[in-house]
């Protein structure tokens, strides 16, 4: 009974951390590169005032909008909410993992991105369908690449579930392999592109027309934007606690935790996440955006190097 | 059980009697009638799995050859596919109670609308060959019937001219494939083909015939060509029926020769289904992603729908020749789970169609938009579907996708060397397409229902008759139920995956606690799991809590302006985002080479008056290696043939003479 009340505790928990985390992440990230280039950038917690700051403003609704329109940034919010909060972030005591596996949780942001897009051509601007064709477009080869990632990881362990994966990495032996690291150069190159940063999409514009993000969510102001923005601010929380519990899952608190594991789990989780605004930060300043039609090259590498890491893995466990 | 579908046979067919006799104006009676007797097949159906699933019923009865009779069986696989059919037939007849009356000549639909039901549950009973084969052509016949309804409309007599040469190729070759199976005696019940299966090069050119065979009617590349014509050609509820229904009905017949009668087929039959399946997986969706009819979209997806289902079987195959019993059992539910998926959520979105045709009498994506306004209940019910066929979660087309990709996931361990690297290749194609698939299903609901009206019909569209809003209904409430309660189905098909793999589906042998119920967890429990029950109770939960929250803390005024559109917004409908700008990136990424897409921009020089046009070109390979010659060699022969049909009574008894002589010529070589 205690137990199962501690692990729903760490389940409610991580769905506020990661929700609390994201602006934070986002506000270090913005402000990094800022400083890399020399500007003195926007203040680290600048998100939550903008999210505080479009929460108070009023809704402006384009008159043709339907229902969708204005029930989709909930749904796609709770949606990558829900993904995030699956994912080990301090913990791998997390009892709703155990209903949603990663190729399920790859679904997840294949539904939020299916609202996203839908929400995009609602109105029927140009912009808001050339973002969300562009969007699908690079999804139909992200979305692969990924579930190539996804097959590396769970032909080595015999799972799909990131509780098991993050275990099965903690307690045994895995070394350097190659596939791995195909695997990981994988992952990266697709959560740059789901989540809409340079070289593949630029956050920072707007009325640009090689925008693809920006462009889809343009017909959106007041709450309803606030919630695109934490969304989109989660995705990023969502991929960087990914590729930390899968490749560097040192720190996460195991089955039989106790409460200083748990802090120490969420001192590890705050140090991967600083490691990984940096890494994002100098990826960012140090790369120009490509054109949008340079990024399907860009992901079918990412989906053939994950095809390479699977194969790979097939020979190498066989003979 | 087997006598309720033998009674609902010929109840059926005794419907298109009187469909042709009352015609018309008993239409809906008959239409009512229609779904009645699929209810009452599928629950029989339901019925046989859950209480009698390892006691075939056999029947036979005294009509057909005077030597062989006719042999009608029941047996968990028939009762499987007879429920998935009698689902999409009885959901069908519902809709057509308002649809039929929008036909062009609804005289040319009713009558063959039962025969058509009738014939595919035949299908699925017939115990012998000829029985089969008879169903079969039935079967096919009465769809090219239907399928010739709208004949008025362009394209369509051509369609079904190309629909009955592949039908007629494709039961020739299944004739012959029976007729090498059953050997020189002429056993031709499948009890005799299940002892005694062909052996060696016999069994190697009777299952290739039968992959021809089955497969052009259900579809797979490169034999598919003629679906995406003939579908959509029908009425809705009739294309609704051939896709939803008919494929089944054709895979069932590749099961039943190749898992069935044909005895323990090697590996290299699997993997020659999973190399197929997954190439008209890919294929399929991405002609569906650049299509811009609505109906033709659909018929596309149909390809990429029965070739995962068709990959998943081959997978069964080929965990089943290397004594896997666990993973393909777990293959095998995941087939089944797609067939019985698909047929849900294509006759779901082939009614939408329907529906869309009705209010706006347009099928073209470029000419529709702004539908959720007008039909508010179709597109809710759209919705449903579209996200269903795109494999989200936590709706029906998820569970398949994710058994199918669980099944891909453990095949490292198979020994042959070809599989450990194909397999792979596979499931990265799969993943291909289920991705396109979600591209191709936002383009199309956005741009049918999202949007402004591209047209003036579009724009004054009513909401349809209630009868197709329930049939529409009570498939989306398939799409969630299947989808949160995966579990239910799984134990229907439990005896017929026991039969066909040896093994039970692996949660289900365990002892069942009502958690582990509702997870999905095959292999092994607790290290793979999916539960779409407490996904979507998550997703409620946390959309509720997001929705309170933001409504706490945020204002709640809300104002309706102008379109933003950076300041620049345009009346004119026109400059919105249309289908093939939507497919541009698509097609330039993927169709420039598979389906040789080529855009043509004709922009005349300045001070020119003629306007600038822009044309679009694509070729269905397929068609250019494998379809022209075939009907160019058809149509060649028939003129050919057309000779004889001018000769004297003496030419006739001559070429009746030679045949005489040569049969019997041929009986006493063979002696």
């Amino acid at each position: 009974m205690i137990a199962a009340a501690i692990a729903v505790g760490l389940q409610l928990g991580q769905l506020l951390l990661v929700l609390l985390l994201a602006p934070l992440l986002t506000g270090i990230v913005r402000k990094l590169k800022a400083r890399m280039l020399a500007r003195k950038g926007p203040p680290v917690l600048q998100p939550y005032r903008d999210l505080a700051k479009l929460l108070r403003k009023e809704a402006v609704v384009a008159e043709n909008a339907s229902w969708l329109f204005r029930a989709a940034p909930y749904l796609m919010f709770a949606l990558l909410w829900l993904a995030a909060a699956l994912v080990p972030t301090f913990t791998t005591r997390l009892p709703l993992s155990a209903a949603a596996d990663l190729i399920a949780l790859v679904g997840l942001l294949a539904s939020a991105r299916f609202l996203q897009a839908l929400a995009g051509v609602d109105v029927g601007t140009s912009f808001g369908g050339i973002g969300a064709s562009r969007e699908m477009m690079i999804a139909s080869l992200a979305e692969p690449a990924m579930l190539m990632v996804v097959f590396t990881v769970a032909l080595f362990i015999h799972s799909t579930s990131i509780p098991a994966i993050a275990e099965f990495v903690l307690h045994n032996d895995v070394g350097l392999r190659v596939s791995f690291a195909l695997g990981l150069i994988s992952l990266i190159m697709v959560a740059v592109a789901e989540t809409g940063r340079i070289p593949v999409d630029n956050p920072a514009t707007h009325l640009e027309l090689t925008m693809v993000h920006e462009a889809m969510v343009l017909e959106y102001s007041g709450r309803h934007l606030a919630l695109v923005e934490a969304a989109q601010m989660l995705r990023i929380m969502f991929y960087m606690a990914l590729i930390a519990s899968v490749f560097v899952p040192w720190g996460l608190a195991g089955q039989g935790a106790r409460i200083e594991d748990v802090g120490i789990g969420v001192a590890a989780f705050l140090g991967k996440l600083l490691a990984g605004a940096v890494l994002l930060a100098i990826f960012e300043v140090s790369i120009a955006k490509m054109r949008v039609f340079r990024v399907s090259e860009f992901l079918g590498v990412a989906l053939l190097l994950g095809l390479l890491a699977t194969i790979f893995l097939y020979v190498s466990q066989s003979a | 059980m087997l006598s309720v579908l033998l009674a609902v046979v010929l109840f059926l067919l005794a419907l298109g009697i009187a469909g042709a006799v009352f015609g018309v104006p008993w239409a809906a009676r008959i239409y009512a009638a229609a779904a009645c007797a699929c209810a009452v097949a599928a629950v029989a159906a339901v019925v046989f799995l859950v209480a009698r699933a390892d006691v075939p019923e056999a029947l036979v009865l005294p009509v057909g050859l005077p030597w062989l009779s006719a042999h009608f069986r029941i047996d968990a696989l028939a009762a499987w596919f007879a429920l998935v059919i009698n689902v999409a037939g009885t959901a069908s007849a519902v809709f057509a109670i308002g649809y039929g009356g929008h036909n062009d000549e609804p005289a040319r639909v009713v009558p063959f609308f039962p025969v058509f039901l009738a014939a595919m549950n035949l299908v699925l009973v017939a115990d012998d060959a000829f029985a089969f084969l008879i169903a079969w052509e039935f079967m096919s016949l009465s769809s090219w019937l239907l399928v010739l309804s709208n004949h008025r409309r362009p394209g369509n007599a051509r369609a079904a001219q190309v629909y009955l040469v592949m039908a007629a190729l494709g039961t020739a070759c299944l004739l012959l494939a029976f007729g090498i199976m059953a050997g020189p005696d002429g056993a031709y019940r499948f009890a005799s083909i299940r002892d005694n299966p062909p052996q060696g090069a016999a069994a190697a050119i009777a299952l290739a015939l039968v992959l021809l065979g089955t497969g052009s009617k259900a579809g797979l590349v490169p034999v598919h060509a003629w679906l995406p014509l003939a579908h959509p050609a029908a009425p809705s509820h009739v294309s609704a029926l051939m896709s939803g229904a008919m494929t089944k009905v054709a895979i069932y017949g590749l099961v039943r020769l190749l898992f069935d009668l044909a005895g323990p087929v090697p590996w290299g039959w699997g993997a020659a289904l999973v190399a197929v399946g997954a190439l008209s997986a890919v294929i399929g969706i991405l002609h569906a992603v650049v299509e811009r009819d609505l109906k033709t979209l659909l018929a596309f997806s149909t390809v990429e729908n029965v070739g995962i289902a068709v990959m998943a079987f081959g997978l069964a195959i080929v965990f089943r020749t290397n004594a896997m019993g666990t993973l393909a059992a777990l293959a095998f539910t995941a087939a089944l789970f797609h067939v019985l998926n698909h047929a849900i959520m294509k006759s779901l979105m082939f009614f939408v169609a329907g529906a869309v045709e009705v209010s706006t009498g347009q099928r073209d994506l470029e000419k529709l938009g702004g539908l959720i306004h007008r039909l508010p209940v179709t597109a809710t019910l759209a919705l449903i579907g579209a996200a269903s066929i795109a494999a989200l979660p936590p709706l029906n087309g998820f569970v398949s996708e994710w058994l199918t990709f669980q099944a891909v996931l453990n095949s490292p361990s198979l020994p042959q060397w070809v599989l450990k690297f194909g397999v792979p290749v596979a499931g990265a194609l799969l993943a291909l397409s289920a991705a396109l698939a979600a591209a191709c299903f936002v383009r199309a609901y956005g741009m049918a229902f999202l949007g402004r009206p591209r047209s003036r019909k579009a724009a004054e569209a009513v909401e349809v008759a209630p009868s197709m809003r329930w049939a529409m209904a009570g498939l989306a409430g398939l799409c969630i139920g299947v989808g949160i309660l995966p579990m239910v189905p799984a134990a229907a098909m439990a005896p017929l995956v026991r039969r066909f793999a040896g093994v039970d589906f692996a949660p289900l042998a365990d002892g069942l606690s009502f958690g582990d119920f509702m997870l999905l967890a095959p292999v092994t429990p607790g290290v793979s799991s999916y539960s779409g029950f407490v996904v979507l109770i998550a997703v409620v939960a946390v959309t509720l809590a997001s929705i309170e929250g933001v409504h706490r803390l945020a204002t709640n005024r809300l104002r309706r302006a102008a379109a933003w559109d950076c300041g620049f917004p345009d009346p004119s409908p026109a400059t919105q985002y249309t289908a093939s700008s939507f497919a541009q990136p698509l097609r330039r990424v993927y169709a420039s080479t598979v389906l040789r897409a080529r855009d043509h921009v004709d922009m005349p020089e300045p001070g020119d008056a003629r306007p600038a046009r822009f044309t679009l070109s694509m070729r269905d390979l397929a068609w250019d290696a494998f379809y022209a010659p075939v009907e160019r060699g058809v149509t060649w022969l028939a003129e050919r043939m057309n000779t004889l049909q001018f000769l004297t009574i003496r030419r006739y008894l001559v070429f009746m003479f030679t045949a005489l002589i040569v049969l019997l010529v041929t009986v006493a070589l063979a002696k």
